[in-house]
């Protein structure tokens, strides 16, 4: 029996992998000691724990395990990371380098570094995603202290190319620095081979629990330091103060493990479940890809439907838990903004429905979830009186709509 | 954010979706909204000259179900009213009968204002002045 609603929403967050649950349960009950604690066996036991995360997360990512800085989550590691360069390398410049395609997380981060003197570009995209390496080298200074770009794209799936990337910014004298949220632990990411001096990413993207994230920080070649943005105990080599969150940490630790031993099934299985609904719902007259399908994450699918309202598509697919790129209920009723700067229309970026597996999707799930798109997509387009005109052959754009 | 069941139910059975003949004399049409809004409303209604009572409204949205669901809501009450009684419906009605959150406010905005825009265009067809629509 197929259980309902189905869960395709994977790039919002995942389901916990019982396996994680289980490696963290000690450390809820038993083993609950401070990490900190140096003096008796439970704080030593905790600290077992948190050291046994650290290697881990640093087999999976090919880093030290003492670069591994822990945080509350990727938001809190893309602040540390971005503010605490930008106030450790005050001396040498204040110009960062991100794209608009970046999650809020970056962008606002930046945003706040404007005010406080910080000069940024943002660099665009082309309508698959991606940036131009030729822009991003225009746009070094000598004063280019940090080139931050997303690894993949939570909306789109889009993979940027990193190595190249890193190249640029490393042959400025910059430093380089991912958002590796939605990459870490479904595709292959190698700190050294990529090299990437920071790294933002979190435990429940990847079937670990909410709350707990870390920032690769690199030691050495060069040896990078971060400002800490929260005065405290000088925990995490003090660049993050704060009592560790030992069981969190230890279900990254074990999230990253299962991660790098069952990554390579897990994406051969995802990527041909993603291409079968991708390929079903493209039968759809005018629905569209969103984003890069070469360069792309693999349990992603981002698919405007045209003339169709996402957010009635999604009341329409009740039964499918998945996101859109309207946002009728927010005050602005701006569409999604990473879209937009693919170069959507703004009705095409209503238009849109993301989709996001994971481990646990079935075959099962996607045939219904094919189903249930395809029957939702066709009654709302009968319902609709931009698909009459299109039908009619009139080109929407002559209309002078009255906007309200 | 839930729907109320009264949304629910219009979106789900959604009461006379369709197209009236706009090149009729007794057909009024009511365009609102625009797709990089993500609300496009067309609320159509056929009215008996003599008695000046809307004998039929068809609509046909673009829009979240609260859009959907406004629309489908106006045509149900359009049916048997006289034009004037049409005019007076006002787009609180429509919040308070499907209990619609402020940020859904709008919906039952454009659905007033594709009533008001269907009337006028059935009065300019009929030799008589255009309304003066609010603008919203």
């Amino acid at each position: 029996m197929l259980k309902l609603p189905i869960y395709l929403d994977n790039n919002a967050t995942t389901p916990l992998d019982p396996r994680v649950l289980e490696a963290m349960m000690p450390y809820l009950t038993d083993v609950f000691g401070n990490a900190a604690s140096r003096n008796h066996p439970f704080g030593w036991a905790a600290e077992e724990g948190v050291d046994y995360a650290r290697e881990q997360i640093s087999a999976l990512i090919n880093c030290d395990p003492k670069e591994i800085i822990f945080t509350s989550g990727a938001t809190e590691s893309d602040n540390l990371g971005i503010k605490g360069v930008f106030e450790m390398y005050a001396q040498k410049g204040n110009h960062v380098i991100t794209c608009t395609t970046e999650h809020k997380a970056v962008l606002d981060t930046c945003k706040h570094l404007e005010k406080l003197g910080g000069r940024v570009t943002y660099l665009p995209v082309d309508e698959k995603g991606l940036i131009s390496l030729a822009e991003l080298e225009a746009a070094m200074t000598p004063e280019t202290i940090l080139v931050t770009i997303m690894y993949g794209n939570n909306e789109t799936g889009t993979i940027q190319p990193i190595r190249e990337i890193a190249a640029i910014a490393h042959k400025h004298g910059a430093l380089f620095m991912t958002d590796g949220t939605q990459a870490v632990g479904k595709i292959p990411v190698d700190v050294l081979a990529d090299g990437i001096d920071l790294m933002a990413f979190t435990a429940h993207k990847m079937y670990g629990p909410k709350g707990v994230g870390a920032l690769y920080v690199r030691r050495k070649n060069p040896r990078v330091k971060v400002t800490a943005q929260m005065d405290g105990g000088g925990h995490e080599r003090g660049m993050r103060s704060g009592t560790l969150n030992v069981p969190g940490i230890v279900g990254l630790g074990k999230a990253c493990e299962l991660a790098r031993l069952e990554m390579e099934a897990d994406t051969k299985r995802l990527s041909v479940m993603r291409d079968r609904l991708e390929k079903e719902l493209l039968t759809l007259e005018e629905s569209y890809v969103n984003g890069s399908v070469e360069h792309r994450l693999p349990h992603v699918a981002n698919i405007s439907f045209k003339y169709v309202e996402g957010e009635g598509l999604m009341m329409g697919v009740k039964d499918l838990a998945v996101s859109s790129g309207s946002a009728c209920t927010s005050a602005s009723l701006e569409p999604s903004y990473v879209l937009k700067a693919l170069g959507l229309s703004d009705d095409l970026a209503h238009s849109s429905l993301r989709f996001g597996l994971s481990r646990f999707t079935t075959d099962e799930q996607i045939d219904y979830a094919i189903g249930h798109v395809k029957e939702a997509v066709t009654k709302l387009r009968e319902m609709s009186p931009l698909w009459e005109m299109f039908k009619e052959g009139i080109d929407l754009s002559t209309i002078e709509w009255a906007e309200h | 954010m839930a729907y109320s069941d009264k949304v629910i139910d219009h979106y789900s059975n959604p009461r006379n979706v369709g197209t009236l003949d706009k090149s009729k004399k007794t057909v009024g049409t009511g365009l609102v909204g625009a797709p990089e809004c993500g609300d496009v409303m067309r609320l159509q209604i056929e009215v008996d000259e003599t008695t000046q009572t809307i004998t039929d409204a068809k609509f046909k949205t673009f829009g979240c179900g609260s859009a959907i669901a406004s629309s489908s809501l106006a045509t149900e009450w359009l049916k048997g009213k006289t034009v004037d009684e049409a005019l007076a419906i006002d787009n609180m009605e429509i919040v308070e009968e499907l209990a619609l959150p402020p940020v859904k406010i709008h919906c039952s905005v454009l659905a007033e204002d594709a009533i008001k825009m269907a009337i006028s265009d059935y009065r300019v067809k009929n030799g008589l002045p255009a309304l003066e629509l609010a603008h919203h």
